[in-house]
């Protein structure tokens, strides 16, 4: 019998290529977890001398310290996890019309209205949020959460728009013509047909705004502070004090985003199984 | 009654305009194909009778009922696309079922015509698959039965063996010409393959810039074009020019640039005096494999010219050839047995009841 080498290679290789992005992804995220523990940790040694979870159980509220920068961040986290849910809600409902729209009908000046939209991004973020918090102390939304929704939704809705229409566009006419043509009206044709076959792209596109709504700093900065504190706020406000407090925290603000990234695969996967090919 | 019926159809796109004053009538149970260069407005066509564009000028008519202004989903017209264009969420049963839940049918009924559809297109027992499941013939004929399991009045085809290789294009060819037997749904089918055209067809109809050209049975289409653009389009066809000298009946005397004479028939109204061009096509024209003076002594025989082999192009089947006549060229079959090398001299014989002559000036 001949052995053939070529799969043994290429799994070879394939478990090569797993461990690399495990050491890329999880590295600085075990250098993460190592400074959260750390309790006495001096240069040059390569691991702390001391260990404890006493950072942990202070920013989860479980243990009060007086330590500077120590504050519980359950609240923090829970208004940051409430602004991001309501953000994808308000985003993905502007998106997915003006996606469609962008997609599906050639509307004057479309590519300047996506233009328009990647303004904010294009530009550096700062003097754009110093007008709009004077917009927004003027309406009485500086310092709120509502405010702070907003700047999430603005700077969400960006890649909202581009990943929702990209999609829609994806999807051939003739999908929509197909259900016509067997009676189904244009919303009917929309529901039943598009919406399914764009669900991934779309789940995709709110995975983004949420992450980006969960990491958003600048804007609730401008516009939050000094009312609304964020999860990344406090981090930022933490970490100039105590490193062992700022990876907490840092490793938080992880578990949404990686969390959501296994429900995405897991969708995706069942999309595949039922036959988007 | 489910006569579909264009008059006066006038689409523009921005500039260009892709139907100019198209009038069309496919009688009830007719299979009437669409036929054209790339461009000249076969889907546009389609796209107005279905009711995803809008004409800017003319009206539609299914029977007595103008349905220019009504929307897509109140046509009662089945439609098959190039890409197929199955849902890929549904199986096989979801996407023929859809049309009918729409309708409102009771469940049993509509498994009782899913199955009965998918006898009609030969796939019994496929229901449960996804499209992704199917081979490209497989999918082709699951769309074919969604668009006639809601029997519809009319039944549009854009297409939709193109994507299907060679061997099952031509198997489609048949099926679909019997299943059109079978129900006689009233059918506008486009195609760019001839053969196709001609092997399903009643009527073809032959377009250019969005007008007809030329609209009749296949068998006339092919031996009797009117005109130059579909005596060049159809089959594989080289011109001799020339004045015609005179007309009896259907019989057509042409005098080529040569002088020479000949004799075919009398096509699209071709009148003495004027200018006209002799269609030939390959299998109207015979090969004797000796100089003309050796095959017919003194008296050359009527239609029989003296050709030199230009060049030779082997294919399997045949060989086609570029003989040289005179100062034209003419494209010629001849069979493997015996190969003919360029510079040989032979003799061509065309065959004046099928070599049609029209008259010279393209429309
Ligand atoms: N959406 C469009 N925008 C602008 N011009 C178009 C559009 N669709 C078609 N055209 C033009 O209209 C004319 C007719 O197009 P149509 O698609 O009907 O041709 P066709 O006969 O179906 O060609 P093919 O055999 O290549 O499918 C062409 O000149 C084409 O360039
Ligand atoms: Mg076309």
């Amino acid at each position: 019998m001949k052995l053939n080498y070529r799969p043994i290679l290429i799994k070879t290789f394939e478990l090569v290529l797993l461990v690399l992005s495990f050491l890329i992804i999880f590295g600085p995220m075990s250098s993460l977890f190592l400074w959260s523990i750390a309790q006495k940790w001096y240069w040059p040694h390569p691991l702390p001398q001391e260990i404890s979870f006493a950072y942990w159980k202070q920013a989860l509220g479980i243990e009060k310290s007086l330590a500077i920068g120590a504050v519980s961040i359950v609240p923090a986290f829970f208004l940051s996890l409430g602004i991001a849910i309501v953000t994808v809600i308000i985003a993905m409902a502007l998106a997915i019309p003006a996606g469609y729209a962008l997609a599906k009908y050639k509307i004057p000046f479309g590519t300047f209205v996506m233009f328009l939209f990647l303004m904010p991004n294009a530009f550096p973020q700062q003097p754009i949020f110093v007008n709009v918090l004077q917009m927004f102390t003027r309406l009485g939304l500086a310092g709120t959460v509502p405010g702070v929704i907003i700047v999430h939704i603005l700077v969400g809705l960006v890649f909202g728009v581009w990943i929702t229409s990209a999609t829609f566009r994806s999807i051939p006419p003739s999908m929509e013509e197909a259900a016509r043509s067997v009676g189904a009206s244009a919303p009917v044709a929309f529901f039943r047909i598009t919406l399914p076959l764009a669900a991934p792209g779309l789940l995709a596109s709110s995975v983004f705004v949420f992450i980006t709504s969960l990491d958003e700093f600048t804007g609730t900065f401008f516009v939050g502070l000094p009312f609304v504190h964020t999860l990344p706020l406090t981090l930022y406000s933490s970490s100039g004090y105590n490193m062992q407090f700022a990876s907490v925290i840092a490793l938080i603000l992880l578990i949404p985003s990686i969390l959501f990234m296994f429900l995405i695969q897991r969708v995706l996967k069942a999309e595949y199984v039922g036959g988007m090919g | 009654m489910s006569e579909l019926r264009m008059e006066n159809l006038v689409a523009r796109y921005g500039k260009v305009t892709a139907l100019d004053r198209l009038n069309l009538t496919i009688k009830d149970g007719e299979l009437v194909t669409l036929l054209g260069p790339s461009g000249c407005g076969k889907t546009t066509t389609l796209r107005s009778v279905s009711g995803f564009l809008k004409p800017d000028e003319g009206n539609i008519y299914i029977g007595h009922r103008n349905i220019t202004d009504i929307p897509p989903e109140k046509r009662g017209i089945g439609l098959v696309f190039q890409n197929y264009a199955l849902w890929p969420h549904m199986t096989v049963f979801q996407n023929l079922a859809f049309g009918l839940e729409l309708r409102k049918v009771p469940l049993e009924e509509i498994r009782k015509k899913v199955r009965s559809v998918l006898s009609i297109v030969k796939l019994e027992g496929y229901e449960d698959r996804y499209p992704r499941q199917l081979s490209g013939g497989q999918q082709q004929r699951v769309a074919l039965a969604r668009a006639i399991i809601l029997e519809p009045d009319i039944l549009l085809l854009d297409e939709p063996l193109s994507n299907l290789d060679a061997l099952l294009r031509e198997q489609m060819r048949f099926e679909i010409a019997q299943i059109h037997k079978r129900l006689g749904i009233t059918t506008l089918y486009v195609t760019h393959d001839q053969t196709e055209a001609m092997v399903i067809s009643d009527r073809i109809v032959i377009m250019k810039d969005g007008k007809v050209m030329q609209d009749g049975r296949p068998e006339e289409i092919y031996l009797r074009p009117t005109n130059r653009f579909v005596a060049g389009f159809m089959g594989t066809t080289t011109f001799l020019e020339g004045t015609v000298q005179t007309i009896q009946g259907d019989s057509c005397m042409l005098k080529t640039f040569e002088g020479w004479e000949l004799r075919g028939i009398a096509c699209g109204g071709v009148t003495p005096g004027t200018k006209a061009s002799a269609a030939v096509r390959p299998e109207a024209v015979e090969v004797l494999y000796s100089p003309i003076g050796a095959v017919s002594g003194k008296t050359p025989a009527e239609n029989s010219f003296e050709a030199e082999v230009d060049s030779s192009y082997f294919t399997g089947e045949v060989i086609d050839y570029h003989f040289r006549l005179g100062s034209s060229f003419i494209r010629v079959r001849g069979d493997t047995k015996r190969i003919l090398k360029p510079g040989d001299k032979v003799t061509v014989r065309i065959d004046p009841d099928r070599l049609p002559i029209v008259p010279a000036e393209s429309i």
